[in-house]
């Protein structure tokens, strides 16, 4: 019970250290930066006075002390105050919230889609010519970036074969191509990680022993071996899951569709840093939050860490 | 090796020496002038006269996809070398240094590696700002981790070997032991990882460009000449096509060479 409290324990510091080396990191990097954060958020074109400016300044609080700048904003950020978008005057939690469901969705399904195929090709690819065309193709995708994967879908099935419509959002099956395209280099990556896994544990005794006792190779995989690849393939989570919100931004861009990859690609084009940053806050969230999961979930799936624990102990 | 592991060695120094060609000598392989335009002959598909055709102002596709070699490829091994020396100083240094200070440098080395090279590569641009320089910067930021674990890793295994040991022992001063007998067998290990590097850190290069944040238009650059050519692919597919089919070839050609380089380090070692 102790162990479990302290484990609980270190888990938050290290979830509210993370969060704060994001917020401190978001600060620095926008006031370490050359130009004038006033000058940025009117544009280039902007024909205002000095006098103005200075008034925006005040506004902000950008005439005070860095250190006391600096304290406002974490006190702020602790009441979930994003701060104000410079492009579209509205709350930066609002600007986000907004377009989370739509990249939420997508996210998703191509997590799911990625997990079914690497799992299928776990279990069901054998013998060294299958594995190696399979080692191929997973280089080949790998090798290829994603929007231009998206684009051969899209020319193929959407141009093509007009089974997908080509954009938009109001047809449920628009999300079809887009969430293949983000599946795929992450299946590929996954399915490297699975397959290296079960061959390692393929090669060892117990395998010998099932095999002995007459289980065929698909129960060796599906019981006994795919748990090995497994654990490995959830230490990749964290990874994977900041490949696929890399990847929503160009997915999204290729397929025109809403989301936080837009909202991304939009604040860096016109230098929205307070949604910048707010992005950057965001993405250290879903890291943290991923982590503390995947590590209450490793003794679940592998019962070795939790005898090894109580026998520490 | 095998028969068949070789050839795909062979045909892959084959295709990162064509793309070397084309990126140091464009002039010599190119059939055109990349920036020229010709209205007459927009859209046209690939023939004798444009090889890979023409795009939406007429300009050669098959020139542009030779003279972007420089800008995206050369991107992609500047920041690798970059980082490669980085990872190298900042790797070594911790793997000598005393335990709190390799301790915290890890710590953080280990969060930034726990994010996919092209995310981080898009914060830097997002803090920077676009441009060609600051995604080359990016890039290079994106690329250092890995680097700065294995070369801590390998000095710290270096510095208990027999040769730094009695490189001591003779009296050799303990800075220069440091730099003639570590440095340079962490550094060989650094670039074998590094020619694998190469292909990650130019996919980051293409996709910031082809999101607009790296060079602009009318400058050849792979990732820029897909995004250009992406709303006429029904009618025009050659012109995303061909950049396509090159970044590609020129990332699994790195790959496949990195992979066996690497395999044949371990054989050396085992």
């Amino acid at each position: 019970m102790r162990a479990t409290l302290t484990r609980i324990a270190g888990l938050a510091a290290s979830v509210i250290i993370v969060l704060w080396g994001a917020a401190t990191l978001a600060f620095l990097a926008f006031r370490v930066l050359p130009g004038d954060p006033v000058s940025v958020m009117l544009g280039p074109q902007a024909q205002v006075s000095e006098a103005v400016k200075d008034g925006i300044r005040v506004d902000l609080g950008l005439d005070r002390p860095p250190l006391e700048q600096y304290l406002s904003y974490l006190g702020q950020l602790m009441q979930g105050n994003l701060g104000e978008s410079y492009q579209l005057r509205m709350p930066v939690a609002e600007v986000i919230g907004r377009q989370l469901g739509s990249t939420l969705q997508l996210t998703a399904l191509a997590m799911a889609i990625a997990v079914m195929l690497a799992l299928t090709v776990a279990l069901f690819v054998r013998g060294r010519v299958a594995r190696g065309v399979t080692a191929g193709i997973e280089l080949i995708v790998l090798s290829s970036p994603v929007f231009w994967i998206g684009l051969i879908l899209l020319s193929v099935f959407a141009f093509g074969l007009g089974w997908f419509p080509v954009a938009g959002t109001r047809n449920p099956a628009t999300i079809v191509l887009p969430a293949v395209t983000l599946a795929l280099p992450v299946a590929a990556l996954l399915g490297q990680v699975l397959r290296d896994g079960i061959e390692a544990a393929e090669r060892q005794p117990f395998a010998t022993t099932v095999r002995a006792r007459g289980a065929g190779q698909v129960r060796l995989t599906a019981h006994h071996t795919l748990r090995h690849g497994a654990a490995g393939a959830l230490t990749l989570t964290a990874y994977l899951v900041g490949s696929l919100l890399g990847g929503a931004v160009l997915v999204e861009t290729v397929f025109a569709r809403p989301g936080i990859g837009r909202v991304t690609l939009s604040a860096i084009t016109d230098r929205d840093l307070p949604v910048i940053s707010g992005i950057i806050l965001f993405s250290a969230l879903v890291f943290v939050v991923i982590n503390v999961i995947v590590e209450l979930l490793h003794p679940v799936l592998d019962p070795r860490q939790r005898r090894s624990r109580e026998v520490r102990r | 090796m095998s028969a068949s592991r070789r050839m795909l060695m062979a045909a892959a120094l084959l295709v990162l020496a064509v793309i070397a060609a084309m990126a140091l000598f464009p002039q010599l392989i190119a059939t055109a002038d990349p920036l020229r335009t010709d209205v007459r002959s927009a859209l046209e598909a690939p023939s004798a006269a444009h090889l890979f055709g023409t795009d939406q102002s007429g300009r050669d596709v098959f020139s542009r996809v030779v003279h972007g070699a420089g800008r995206s490829v050369g991107i992609g091994v500047l920041a690798t070398a970059l980082a490669v020396v980085v990872g190298l100083i900042v790797g070594a240094l911790a793997g000598v240094a005393p335990r709190p200070i390799d301790g915290a440098t890890m710590r953080i080395n280990d969060v930034l590696m726990a994010f996919p090279e092209f995310l981080v590569a898009l914060v830097v641009v997002a803090i920077l700002g676009p441009g060609a320089i600051n995604v080359a910067i990016a890039v290079t930021i994106a690329a250092i981790p890995v680097y700065v674990r294995l070369a801590r890793v390998q000095t710290r295994t270096l510095v208990l070997t027999e040769h730094v040991e009695a490189a001591r022992i003779l009296g050799v001063p303990r800075v220069q032991a440091f730099t003639r007998h570590v440095v340079p067998g962490v550094l060989g290990s650094l670039s074998v990882l590094a020619t694998i590097g190469i292909g990650s850190s130019i996919l980051a290069v293409a996709g910031l460009s082809f999101l607009g944040l790296g060079p602009v238009e009318p400058v050849p650059e792979w990732g820029l000449m897909l995004s250009g050519g992406r709303n006429v692919l029904g009618t025009a597919w050659w012109i995303s096509v061909f950049p396509g089919i090159a970044i590609t070839l020129t990332v699994i050609s790195a790959t496949i060479v990195g992979r066996n380089l690497r395999a044949q380090a371990e054989g050396h070692l085992s």
